[in-house]
């Protein structure tokens, strides 16, 4: 009975200032709603975060849908296809929060297109062979995973929602993607050479995907105590380490890291130095894809818009129709 | 750029199977209402989610202000006698 | 590959021509992800790709293995229409190639459904689906025709270059019970509706093009298919026998 027993909320923001209610909400793990009162810091870092998210998913979709049309069974194509739709339906999610803070999705995709707004670094690696898609759903996806989990009680409601229904849908694509590497290491030596060779190139970029280290992470600290952000680069980095370890022993895949060990002190796997130079190389721009995927998402747009203007012209034109006989009725019945 | 492009932006509510209530799902853009509500059924109800879907331009929604929230909310606080649990009943009452 | 549930015959090559359509035309659709005009558009090809998928799958189940006959068999063998196989083009070209093909895709499962047997099964399923291929077609196809200057010449154009591979769809199919010529004449009023509503000219001239000597449900293709078949098939016959 919410309503007899007064609430956490009522009681903290008793006649206080909106910025005393804002950090009593956040400190009462309460959500953040798009009318309430925010700093602008606040809300600048979360459209931030969310466009950089939902770019991410939209460009995400390229090295992926690569492979559709070259998908070696029926089976997989069809898995494929509803994999790279979801993206497309994540970032619709994504873009659609970002909205609830007063950036149109147009606004934000001017941005991804000018390089103006970042996306995940990882898409910026090539999808060489099928068996890149499998490390994609197994690694890049596993990874993202152990990043968007706490999302899900981001302190910003409409994000945090969107990333409980984004959680939802993907646990499909990492299963799929550990099914499609197990299928290859289990089948002939050229399909197991391939599952390797993936996993061998998408490991270290995997583990990049958490971001600098903790002590170099620029943002890091703020969005903690905003609870934006509830585990810090390192921590989430390690927790999928421990996780993929056993995951690669059941697959019969090698991770590319002769440093990974068990440490029985720390309870944790250790594991080797990760090269910070790629990944601001990457970032920069230098990656080996970088260009083609702004490109093409910059060309879809492009070559896109005859037909959403054409959409809203038809719908200019009609919705006038519609005005213009509901007024001719209106003046019928008067 | 490009404002004559822009699809307006639509709430979608979406009712998850008969005797619930449309509950909000998210929003999208789509050039009219005919269009809105098919995305909306290809991007929220994919995985049958629904069996009926409500499109709402957003712009239409007239929402109450957080400045307003204690005198819209917290008048209703205050009045326990309109939950059953305000009254004591003897142990051993059936049926009330 | 015979199985017990494997048809033979007539029922097969029916199963085969039908199974082909959904295969190709999927495949085609499948080419947009990541190239369509707005987002919400990259989820409702895929979606009519996925649907188009896995009537495939089971009209070539029915027929045989899926993966044998959609990766293993070589162009002339392939029995889908010309029109699913050409290439996506335009948006124009792409809604003119769905509206035309859904609307014949629905006539023709509405007149199977209320048949008996495996296909008829398949297709009082499928034709749920077909329904909502046809209205997406057709939503677009108004606005295109009806949009701007330039929507609406691209529409025209589309559905004028299309136009020669219509007729094909009204050529008897084998192991199909149906009244082609009234397939034919409903096709052709409920496509010159919607082009009308669309302010659209319907296009003139044949129905079927100069390559038209028996055509795709004989196994013959045009150019762009051979590529897209050689796109589709070369990693599964780099690895014979491989399971995926």
């Amino acid at each position: 009975m919410t309503a007899v027993t007064s609430t956490v909320t009522t009681d903290a923001y008793e006649g206080a200032s909106p910025e005393a209610a804002f950090e009593a909400a956040v400190a009462a793990d309460e959500r953040i709603e798009p009318r309430d009162w925010m700093p602008d810091a606040y809300r600048t870092t979360l459209i931030r975060q969310m466009a950089q998210h939902a770019h991410s998913e939209i460009i995400g979709m390229q090295p992926e849908a690569n492979w559709i049309t070259r998908a070696p069974s029926l089976r997989r194509k069809a898995i494929l296809m509803a994999k790279v739709q979801d993206e497309a339906g994540h970032g619709l999610y994504l873009y659609s929060a970002a909205e609830t803070l007063g950036t149109g999705r147009d606004e934000l995709l001017d941005k991804l297109h000018a390089g103006r707004q970042r996306y995940s670094s990882i898409f910026n690696y090539p999808t060489l062979t099928w068996a890149d898609v499998g490390a994609i759903g197994w690694l890049v996806d596993g990874a993202a995973i152990t990043n968007q989990v706490p999302l899900c009680r981001c302190s910003y409601g409409p994000y945090a929602r969107a990333m409980v229904r984004i959680c939802k849908e993907e646990s499909f694509h990492q299963r799929q993607g550990y099914e499609l590497l197990l299928t290859l290491s289990r089948g002939t030596a050229a399909q197991r050479e391939m599952a390797q060779d993936a996993v061998n190139r998408w490991w270290w970029p995997s583990l990049m995907m958490f971001g600098p280290p903790d002590d170099a992470s620029a943002h890091s600290a703020q969005s903690m105590a905003w609870k934006i952000k509830r585990h810090s680069n390192d921590e989430l980095r390690q927790r999928f380490v421990d996780i993929c370890v056993p995951q690669a022993e059941t697959l019969g895949l090698t991770l590319p890291d002769p440093d990974l060990t068990w440490n029985e002190e720390r309870g944790h796997y250790d594991f080797g130095a990760i090269d910070w130079t790629e990944f601001q190389e990457v970032l920069k721009g230098n990656g080996p894809c970088n260009e083609q995927r702004i490109t093409q998402r910059r060309r879809a747009h492009e070559e896109g818009a005859w037909v959403r203007e054409a959409a809203a012209a038809y719908a200019a034109k009609h919705s006038a129709q519609h005005t213009q006989h509901a007024q001719t009725d209106g003046k019928a019945t008067a | 750029m490009s404002s004559s492009t822009d699809w307006p932006l639509w709430e979608v509510f979406v009712r998850s199977r008969r005797g619930l209530s449309h509950t909000h799902a998210g929003s999208l853009h789509a050039p009219d209402a005919a269009m809105a509500l098919r995305n909306a059924r290809d991007l929220y109800t994919r995985r049958s989610e629904g069996v009926s879907i409500w499109v709402v331009p957003s712009t239409v929604i007239t929402a109450s202000s957080p400045d307003e929230k204690d005198p819209f909310f917290e008048p209703a606080a205050d009045k326990p006698y309109r939950h059953p649990t305000f009254y004591e009943i003897p142990e051993g009452v059936k049926h009330l | 590959m015979t199985g017990p549930s494997a048809a033979t015959g007539a029922a097969h090559a029916a199963a085969l021509a039908l199974g082909d359509d959904a295969l190709v035309l999927s495949h085609r659709l499948g080419e947009w992800a990541g190239h369509a005009p707005v987002l919400e558009e990259e989820v409702a090809l895929a979606n009519i790709a996925l649907d188009l998928l896995g009537q495939a799958r089971v009209l070539l189940g029915l027929a045989g293995d899926e993966d044998e006959l959609a990766y293993l068999r070589e162009e002339r063998d392939f029995r889908n229409l010309q029109l699913v196989e050409q290439p996506n083009g335009d948006f124009a070209h792409t809604i003119a190639r769905q509206l035309y093909f859904s609307v014949y895709q629905r006539l023709l499962y509405e007149r199977l459904a209320a048949g008996d047997g495996e296909l008829a099964a398949l297709a009082a399923k499928a034709v749920k689906e077909v329904a909502y291929h046809q209205d997406h077609a057709e939503h677009w196809t108004l606005r295109l025709g009806d949009g701007t200057p330039e929507s609406h010449e691209r529409m025209q154009r589309a559905c004028q270059t299309l136009w020669r591979y219509t007729g094909e769809m009204f050529q008897p199919v084998e192991g199909l019970d149906v009244d082609w010529q009234a397939l034919r004449d409903t096709w052709l009023s409920a496509t010159a509706d919607v082009l009308g509503r669309a302010t659209l000219t319907m296009p003139t001239g044949p129905q079927s093009g100069a390559w038209s000597a028996g055509a795709g449900r004989q196994g013959l293709h045009t150019e762009p298919f051979g590529r897209m078949l050689a796109e589709m098939q070369h990693l599964h016959r780099s690895h014979p026998g491989a399971s995926w």
